[in-house]
């Protein structure tokens, strides 16, 4: 369990999420959807490149900016290889598949009541709770 | 809207998201496996972050509606119905996601601090999703 600062740090960071979809929406008329911000690099339009490069640049930059101070929030998961390449196949292609991931269905979509977003939501938690437990009962936990 | 204006909100937007995602722990696969993960010591920390973002994003909605109509009208998926397409994408997400513990905004966003495994998932995870889109172009 974790304790209720943690809690409340995690609905700060949690808020900040929030806002970033709300400031790209508002002024740029788009959603924050990190699968399709980067999944529309591909075969992209004319003119609609920069902005997504610049969003993932923003984000590494955060990243990069906070990787000294908060190094544990680094941390890599210990296990083989194979699951590490299989997990990135399948979150690639299921995001572009279901049009969405985390954030564009989680955040963005359930904040507007969208009925697609909220079956993708509980359809990728739901798969998403049944590998992860099953798994962990093969390789053992990671916390 | 000027390019270079839309391109600096583009730039403060992408700062906010992965700041947010890094102070929430979400860049952090264990955090979200121990979240997913019902049988080894639980962790809600995603559930709190889940509901700092979607509930500061639903409140600041109305606003939103009213100030920028042109622009949350235009950003948000037009499709509403409920298809295979959906339901198996969300599927096979989840699969990947229950078994690396990222999914795309923290796993970029940790890529140049954490390398390694988070590497070759974001590499792979480009394979994919170019993967589809390529499928995608070959069956129009």
């Amino acid at each position: 369990m974790i304790t209720l600062d943690e809690a409340l740090i995690a609905l700060g960071g949690g808020v900040l999420i929030g806002t970033s979809a709300s400031v790209l929406l508002a002024f740029n008329g788009r959603v924050a959807g990190i699968s399709g911000i980067i999944g529309g690099l591909f075969y992209a339009k004319e003119g609609d490149v920069r902005w997504r490069l610049i969003f993932v640049a923003g984000m590494i930059a955060a990243g990069l900016a906070l990787a000294s101070s908060m190094p544990e929030a680094f941390t890599t998961l210990d296990r083989p290889t194979w699951t590490i390449i299989l997990s990135g196949l399948l979150v690639g292609i299921g995001t572009r598949m279901g049009n969405g991931c985390t954030s564009g269905h989680g955040v963005c979509g359930l904040a507007r009541f969208s009925k697609r977003s909220f079956y993708a939501v509980c359809t990728f938690l739901g798969t998403g709770i049944l590998t992860a437990t099953i798994v962990g009962q093969i390789l053992g936990g990671v916390a | 809207m000027s390019e270079s204006k839309t391109l600096g909100v583009s730039l403060i937007s992408g700062i906010l998201f992965g700041t947010g995602l890094v102070i929430s722990g979400m860049t952090d696969p264990t955090k979200v496996i121990g979240f997913l993960d019902l049988l080894n010591g639980w962790d809600p920390t995603l559930a709190f972050v889940l509901a700092g973002a979607t509930g500061s994003h639903m409140l600041a909605r109305p606003l939103l509606v009213k100030k920028f109509p042109e622009n949350v009208a235009s950003g948000v998926e037009k499709k509403v119905e409920v298809d295979r397409q959906l339901m198996m994408g969300a599927a096979i997400f989840g699969i990947g996601w229950g078994l690396g513990g990222y999914c795309p905004g923290p796993a970029v966003t940790a890529t140049i601090p954490a390398l390694g495994s988070t590497l070759i998932f974001v590499i792979a995870m480009l394979a994919g999703m170019f993967a589809f889109k390529w499928n995608q172009n070959r069956m129009e």
